[in-house]
């Protein structure tokens, strides 16, 4: 028979669980609840009146064209700034975990970043990359090479991607580390012994028993490159030029603060939010099937 | 600081005993640093001195935009400030807010205080009137474009310094010399669609949007792609491709190219004047704004950019005093004249002017009068008033994004306004529904 531990009554459980329930109620019903509400308005922006517009708000985003792209544009950057991220994370790893001396100068090196705000990593490239001052510019420059990522839609979202990719390097590399060190050294000697080269060794057994981290990174890198990056793409191009890099939070937010059109703005986060809800089905449906745990 | 504010609120409403000892304190949002910023607490300290019945708090909330959020947000929450700075494209978006303010002209009236509108300039006081003619705003600081000169690089290109610029033929003259003398930056601007569009709309006496450019009704749709105007910004692209015009970014950008002495000619509001002064370590010169000869009317008058102060409902008369006291403070001559003098904003009122010219600033600073001179000698027209839309921060941008396009070369510039039109309309549908 299973062995099922119980409560007696129903308060005690109920007050357990209850500051969770508060916590989610206050910080993500009530908003979600709220915006789903804004989102069949179009409020003033001071909120003295509202017009009831049931869908019309819907129907004006995706009849506009440039909304449309910016789905696009966020599921290219958020592809790039996650492949980026955990690729560099991944070989820095694999590198630091072989390294014998000075290993730990070597990794808290490599975790400084992370202590940078997004706002201020984008700041930083946005020096260097400047198109009158800065050091990378004037290199380029240098070597015949024009940049001016103002103008130039693709090296807007490249230093954009590089600018988010930077400070989340750090994360994924500490995680991909810890994984690294968990893998029993035995397996691997033993295979070393049957002859296997590095690539296949990494290959055929340290990638897939990472893939656990691998898969968390993935969901954490994905919803990092969704929300957490609008400081950056706030401070380096502002969405520009010619919104190549106006990712669905970014729009979310100058429809919102710039434009004041809350009707708007509120339906765009009624629609980001049951997008990320559908990626993250998908993602634990479909990918975690394929994870070893 | 809002705990301090509402903890002097408390001991203020708990010490009613001493009511008529205590002080009316007002509190005024603004969106200056630095420089300007320093300029400003010394008004508010002026102020202050200068009278023992109000206290005015002067606190800074960010650049224009998170100015006016934050008052929005204030708004919201009940605890917004008398005065709210908002720049001249949050104007639509004040005025259709009938309850969360309070008009200058009412506020004056009900105050009691002595409040002449023909005290300010034409172009500065049509800018924040409604058709009936009453004054919604206080204009505060308003600036105009105009065209700076680097008189060494000229020289070094071989060409007079003193060279007509007074039309975009002579300009283009002038461009094409430099340039074959082998600089790098010939024209660039700042503030591409308030100069290269909106300035240029008014100048030429054309409208930039119908109803008399919004001024006359919500239900206002762009003209700024009209035959004029395509041709001046295909023409700025075409430099473009020369490598004649430069582009360096949305705002104020070029203003480092020009202070460093790389660009020879630079549009830019007459309030870069501070800056320009202070940096450049050549000799430089101030024109008026550009205009193409031939076009009927021209030069008209250009239009102000810059902000005014808002008066926001929710406050006892008592507060409302103390900000007719302010403001009247803040329009009188000597004030005006300091600030016209210091920053190289327009001075609003004329009084002020005609102080700045017998205190002999315009003698010792040739140029600094360019800016008033070119708004003040035709009165303003139905084109040139100036632009009311709603939404206007962003169809800017979309006006910028479409410019880029132009000047990468990317799209004509009649597709590129066409396009910034038909994009523009739809928000200003948008506002007019929200605010019906």
């Amino acid at each position: 028979m299973e062995k099922r531990v119980t409560f007696k009554g129903l308060w005690l459980p109920i007050l357990l669980v209850l500051p969770q329930i508060v916590i989610t109620a206050v910080f993500f019903f009530y908003p979600a609840g709220k915006a789903v509400w804004q989102s069949l308005f179009i409020p003033d922006p001071f909120g003295l009146s509202m017009q009831y517009v049931g869908l019309g708000n819907f129907e004006f985003l995706l009849s506009d064209p440039y909304y449309r792209a910016s789905f696009v544009t966020t599921a290219v950057f958020s592809t790039l700034v996650t492949a980026v991220s955990m690729g560099v994370a991944l070989y820095l790893a694999v590198l630091a975990d072989r390294l014998i001396k000075g290993s730990g100068t070597y990794r808290t090196l490599l975790i400084w970043p992370y202590a940078v705000a997004p706002a201020v990593a984008g700041v930083l490239w946005l020096f260097m990359f400047n198109t009158r001052v800065g050091v990378v510019t004037w290199y380029l420059g240098q070597l015949g090479y024009d940049w001016n990522h103002v103008l130039n839609p693709r090296e807007a979202m490249g230093l954009v991607v590089v600018a988010s990719a930077w400070g989340r390097i750090s994360y994924n590399f500490l995680f991909f580390l810890a994984g690294l060190q968990a893998i029993p050294r035995s397996v691997i000697e033993a295979a070393a012994i049957d002859g296997a080269r590095f690539w296949t060794r990494f290959r055929t057994i340290v990638f897939p028993l990472l893939s656990p981290t691998t898969f968390f990174l993935l969901v954490v890198n994905i919803v990092y490159a969704f929300f957490e990056t609008f400081g950056v793409i706030h401070t380096i191009t502002s969405g520009g030029p010619q919104q190549a890099t106006t990712i669905l939070v970014y729009k979310v937010y100058s429809d919102g603060f710039i434009g004041q059109d809350l009707g708007s703005s509120a339906a765009q986060s009624v629609i980001l939010l049951v997008l990320v809800s559908i990626l993250t089905v998908i993602q634990f449906r479909y990918l975690e099937r394929r994870v070893h745990y | 600081m809002r705990h301090a504010t509402s903890v002097l609120a408390l001991a203020a409403t708990l010490g009613s005993a001493q009511a008529a000892l205590a002080q009316t304190e007002i509190q005024f949002w603004h969106a200056f640093t630095g420089r300007l910023g320093d300029l400003v607490a010394e008004q508010v300290e002026t102020f202050n001195n200068a009278q023992s019945d109000y206290v005015v708090t002067a606190n800074y909330k960010g650049n224009y935009s998170e100015t006016l959020n934050a008052g929005i947000a204030a708004f919201r929450a009940k605890e917004q400030p008398e005065i709210l700075m908002v720049f001249e494209v949050g104007t639509a978006t004040m005025m259709a807010a009938k309850g969360a303010i309070v008009p200058v002209y009412e506020l004056m009236a009900q105050s009691n205080t002595d409040f002449d509108p023909d005290a300010f300039i034409g172009a500065v006081k049509g800018y924040y009137t409604d058709t009936d003619g009453n004054m919604l705003s206080m204009p505060f600081n308003s600036s105009t474009p105009v065209l700076w000169v680097n008189r060494d690089a000229l020289e070094t290109a071989g060409i007079d310094p003193d060279v007509d610029l007074t039309t975009w033929q002579q300009v283009g003259e002038v461009l094409d010399q430099l340039k074959a003398a082998g600089n790098t930056c010939p024209l660039t601007t700042a503030w591409q669609s308030w100069i290269q569009l909106e300035n240029l709309s008014a100048y030429h006496n054309v409208p930039f949007a119908s109803e008399e450019n919004g001024f006359a009704g919500l239900d206002t749709v762009l003209e700024l792609n009209g035959p004029l105007q395509v041709q001046h910004i295909q023409t700025l692209g075409d430099w473009a491709k020369d490598g004649k015009f430069v582009y360096t970014g949305r705002r104020n950008e070029g203003g480092a190219n020009f202070r460093a002495g790389e660009c020879a000619l630079f549009t830019e509001s007459s309030a870069g004047y501070a800056g320009i002064k202070s940096e450049a370590q050549f000799d430089f010169d101030v024109r008026p704004l550009p205009y193409w000869a031939g076009v009927e009317g021209a030069p008209q008058n250009t239009i102000i950019g810059g902000a005014s102060l808002w008066v926001m409902a929710g406050h006892t008369p008592e507060q409302y005093k103390a900000t007719a006291a302010f403001l009247n403070f803040l329009s009188s001559p000597e004030i005006q004249a300091k600030w016209h003098q210091d920053t190289g904003y327009l001075p609003i009122t004329k009084a002020a002017g005609e102080l700045t010219r017998e205190q002999g600033f315009y003698a010792a600073n040739p140029g600094t009068d360019v800016a008033v001179i070119q708004m003040t000698t035709k009165e303003p027209t139905a084109n040139s008033k100036g632009i009311r839309l709603g939404s206007f921060d962003q169809i800017r941008t979309i006006i910028d994004e479409e410019l880029e396009a132009v000047w990468t070369g990317d799209k004509t510039a009649q597709a590129a306004l066409d396009n910034a039109a038909e994009r523009g309309n739809q928000l200003l549908r948008r506002f007019e529904q929200a605010n019906r």
